[in-house]
């Protein structure tokens, strides 16, 4: 089945033949997207966060089907194309040292852009209760809050 | 180049392909013509496998092979890494642990066939295939349950599900301490079993190369050294040389990725016989019932102690669960990393431990972040807490009383600390936790119904396990030195090639500031090579949070050498002796002149030798180094938490977490900080949400996912306050002891310490972790009743 969707400011035309396809899988597998990360089965982990028409969605709990028409963003596509240049939030994490294995990473960051996105000025509780549903295991949240803190700062939020 | 890099905060080398989508974990690494693995799994925690009929899954779509036990002729068992000697002489019981279930499968989860498919629906459509003809049989799944009489036998290998009974301590002088004591406390104790959950699933991709008869691994591994060594030369019985084990990005693994597992096994061989290669990678449910466990121990403990609370002997024993199959180091968790803990940082003059260790129908159950030490934190702290409670005594009070003053301090638990300063992070931990103000914060909760408690847990850990002969002599299959090479190249830059392995530990980063500190030159212009065995000459790995105390140390040792050859080329170049060149700030300088050369001048000389000693100097500027350390290293500290009650709905809230450490030097704190975050948090998940639970019946795991098994999320932990103190480590020569599992050794004891202080005032005397709503409403109300 031929279906088409923008994926980071492409227009991208494809088959997608297993209907089972999961979007992230599309990322993953179709177009080698691995920034975007399989952590569970079950969409509770969200390190396959990423961006549908501009809000964070869980692409593991998504067909690849379902993504047609829609404008889909990346970890890949967060920054600009200078080797190493980064969106505001991308570097809060690193400043902050929100990150240690990286694995939850991509999904955290997106998912805190669009937390700053929603709520302008967001207090500590509130980026705690936000962030529910990404799970990290390394950093215990400290840093994390403190980058989402920094990034909304930075991105004018 | 002035300005030391030690001590600096240094934003990490590594974030920016870990921020960018670029990182590359075992299962992004695309491996052409791949083909995908899935495992069926038994689905009873304890069945004989009558039959095993595979003819439909080899015919379906797709399928490339199915293999089970049958097929995996000449392959060996998985082996134990560490052998446990039991009281009565005999070695501990190590029944067969087949690559694939032969004949019985032991554990919900336990592998029975692999079948490997075009894609990985594909596989797991055959596999539904496959008919297996199981005969249930009883299950056992509790530690203790497992050795009564009666119990279901899981291996002809283990009678009474009994691996072994060892103990370590002088009993006759711990039976003296009780018979004179004023005061005993006696405490009863279940470790809950944890499931390490690292979110990156377990992952390799196998192929067979046969131009050369040789194998490349990816895997999700934190020692791919050892992963070789176990593979080829003990289980597939392939040559070293011709396996190359390559651990890339991995995405957390908190000891689980330490083993060497049945499937990354499985489909090395069969990606021969498939003449493929073959992807695998674990769904969570997977990492659930198969990745291995932590903790489950049932303890029972007592403290003897004079009338003014003098800690005069300690009584232990403890039976813990190593499920169906010996892991990699399972045997040595409650046993080396646990007992020999027991004094914590106290002068208790005598110490006896009591383990048994049992098989039992659960996935097997080995190292955890802490690993035996958050178990022995954990009876101490507890004892500690409760003896204070009963003799009225402070719980600073009664540390102080008992801190090890003077170093280095024999243990009477065979270990000897090298150097600390116990009151000191005490201290610094009651301040920066204002235990000073507790008083009115408690009357504060009280106003708003609320109970507060204040817990405190002065932690002592092992790290660096060490030396290899002493660990040989205590049943060590392995040696625990490390290796590091350093490669100057020709134009000065420098690649760092480490046997530690990260896995978010930013080694990257650390270790890349050592080098550039001792060698004056940009951090820029110095990369560290992890995880290939292809590369590196050699490694141990990274566990027991020994990567800088002995990975670091290794680096060190080749920087040594390197700066030597460097005075040799520039004592050539400046027409000196040898004795004469200094090394400082990156210039080998003729002592009392001006006259340098720069290092990056040495470096190129090195390689462009037209102008050199090549009578007496190999050219070139590329350094290896093996350390083996001389002793363990000794991180302590103490952690204090706040915690507020619901009396209402049982709910613990955590109000404050002050960590204060004593990790020796610190090489970046901003690192450190993070491993100390995220070790409380896992402490914290710990102590209140995390429980793997199996139905005593079924055996089946009633945990099996993240719905069901309560990770810590954002709102599950409050931010830390971490602080340090420093007594630098005196046998290595960085000074550093390690930091990685600390939070993870505190946090669970301070915690459960908080609760109680806030729950004894009712009546509460016990409580088993993790202190849920539920059970903490039950044991609020049986007090009340």
């Amino acid at each position: 089945m031929k279906q088409s969707l923008t994926v980071n400011g492409r227009s991208i035309t494809t088959d997608v033949d297993d209907p089972r396809m999961l979007l992230v899988d599309f990322l993953r597998g179709t177009l080698g997207l691995t920034g975007t990360h399989v952590g569970c089965d079950t969409g509770q982990c969200g390190a396959c966060t990423v961006h549908m028409n501009g809000m964070a969605v869980k692409s593991c709990t998504i067909l690849a089907a379902q993504a047609a028409g829609t404008d889909v963003v990346t970890i890949e596509g967060l920054s600009g194309a200078e080797p190493g240049s980064m969106h505001p939030m991308q570097a809060a994490f690193k400043e902050c040292h929100g990150l240690q294995c990286g694995f939850c990473t991509p999904g955290m960051v997106m998912s805190a852009i669009d937390l700053v996105n929603r709520y302008p000025g967001a207090s500590e509780d509130t980026i705690r209760a936000e962030l529910e549903g990404n799970l990290c295991r390394c950093t215990g949240y400290h840093n994390i809050v403190m980058a989402v803190q920094h990034g909304a700062a930075a991105m004018g939020r | 180049m002035s300005a030391t890099l030690i001590g600096q905060p240094v934003r990490r080398k590594e974030d920016v392909r870990f921020l960018t989508g670029a990182g590359q974990y075992t299962s992004d690494i695309a491996v052409p013509n791949a083909t995908h693995a899935y495992f069926l799994r038994s689905p009873h925690a304890h069945a004989n496998i009558r039959k095993i009929d595979t003819t439909r899954a080899r015919s379906a779509a797709g399928v490339v092979g199915v293999f089970t036990a049958a097929d995996l002729t000449g392959v060996g068992g998985l082996p134990c890494g560490w052998l446990i000697t039991s009281s009565d002489g005999t070695p501990m019981k190590e029944p067969p642990h087949p690559v694939l279930a032969q004949g019985k499968a032991r554990y919900v989860g336990d592998p029975v066939a692999l079948v490997v498919a075009e894609s990985p629906s594909q596989a797991k459509d055959a596999a539904e295939l496959i008919d297996v003809d199981y005969e249930r049989l009883p299950a056992v799944v509790h530690c203790v349950e497992t050795l009564k009489p009666g119990a279901p036998q899981i291996h002809d290998a283990a009678p009474g599900n009994k691996c072994y009974h060892w103990t370590l301590g002088d009993k006759a002088a711990t039976d003296a301490g009780f018979a004179k004591a004023a005061h005993v406390t006696k405490i009863d104790i279940v470790n809950n079993r944890l499931i390490p959950n690292a979110i990156e699933p377990r992952a390799a991709t196998a192929t067979y190369h046969r131009n050369d008869d040789s194998y490349t691994i990816y895997v999700a591994n934190q020692n791919p050294h050892l992963e070789r060594l176990l593979m080829a030369a003990f289980v597939l019985g392939l040559p070293e040389h011709k396996v190359r084990i390559i651990a890339p990005d991995v995405g957390g693994a908190f000891g689980s990725k330490i083993y060497l597992y049945p499937e990354e096994t499985a489909i090395t061989w069969a990606s021969k016989r498939v003449n493929r290669s073959i992807s695998w990678v674990a769904e969570r449910s997977e990492a659930f019932l198969a990745d291995a466990h932590g903790r489950d121990h049932v303890t029972h403990a007592e403290l003897a102690l004079d009338k003014d609370g003098k800690f005069l002997a300690m009584r232990v024993r403890t039976t813990a669960n190593m499920g169906a199959y010996l892991s990699t180091f399972a045997s040595c968790i409650p046993t080396i990393l646990y007992a020999t803990l027991l004094a914590g940082q106290y002068t208790t003059p005598a110490i006896h431990c009591e383990v048994t260790a049992s098989f039992t129908n659960t996935a097997p159950v080995d190292a955890y972040r802490g690993a035996g030490r958050p178990e022995a934190t954990f009876v101490v702290e507890r004892l500690v807490h409760q003896a204070a409670v009963e003799m009225g005594i402070p719980q600073d009070q009664i540390r102080r009383n008992n801190f090890i003053r003077a170093f280095p301090y024999q243990t009477p638990v065979a270990l000897l600390y090298d150097t600390g300063d116990y009151e000191a992070s005490l201290d610094d931990a009651m301040k920066a936790a204002d235990v000073a103000g507790f008083a009115a914060r408690k009357a504060d909760a009280k106003k708003r119904g609320k109970l507060r408690g204040l817990g405190y847990a002065s932690y002592i850990e092992a790290c660096g396990l060490a030396p290899s002969n002493v660990a040989g002599a205590l049943g060590a299959r392995a040696g625990l030195y490390e290796a590091g090479t350093v490669r100057v190249h020709p134009t000065g830059s420098v690649t760092v090639f480490t046997g530690s392995h990260s896995h978010g530990q930013s080694h990257e980063t650390t270790f890349a500031q050592v080098v550039a500190d001792r060698l004056g030159i940009p951090i820029e212009n110095v990369d560290v090579v992890h995880g290939d065995t292809g590369r590196i000459p050699f490694g141990m790995g990274t566990y027991g949070s020994r990567s800088l105390a002995v990975g670091g140390s290794a680096i060190v040792k080749a920087l040594d050498k390197i700066i030597a050859k460097g005075k040799k080329i520039a004592a050539h170049l400046l027409e000196a002796s040898d004795a004469d060149i200094e090394f400082k700030d990156g210039k080998f300088t003729v002592v009392g002149t001006d006259r340098s050369k720069a290092f990056g001048e040495i470096a190129l000389t090195a390689y462009v030798p037209h102008n050199y000693p090549l009578d007496k100097l190999e050219p070139g500027l590329d350094e290896t180094a093996f350390y083996d350390p001389t002793n363990f290293t000794f991180p302590a500290g103490t952690h204090i938490c706040e915690v507020e009650v619901d009396p209402d709905t049982g709910a613990v809230s955590v109000a404050g977490f002050t960590a204060c450490d004593d990790f020796g030097n610190i090489i970046n704190p901003l690192v450190v900080a993070g491993q100390v975050h995220g070790g409380v948090a896992q402490g914290i998940g710990q102590a209140l949400l995390e429980h793997a639970i199996y139905d005593p019946e079924s055996g089946q795991l009633l945990t099996g996912s993240m719905m069901d098994y309560a990770l810590p999320r954002a709102d599950d932990v409050p931010s830390f306050k971490v602080s340090h103190t420093v007594t630098p480590c005196t046998h290595n020569p960085l000074g550093a002891k390690g930091c990685g599992e600390a939070g993870a050794i505190g946090a669970p004891a301070a915690l459960m310490n908080a609760v109680m202080d806030a729950l004894e005032p009712l009546g509460v005397k016990h409580l088993d972790m993790p202190a849920s709503p539920h059970r903490v409403w039950q044991a609020i109300n049986a007090a009340r009743a």
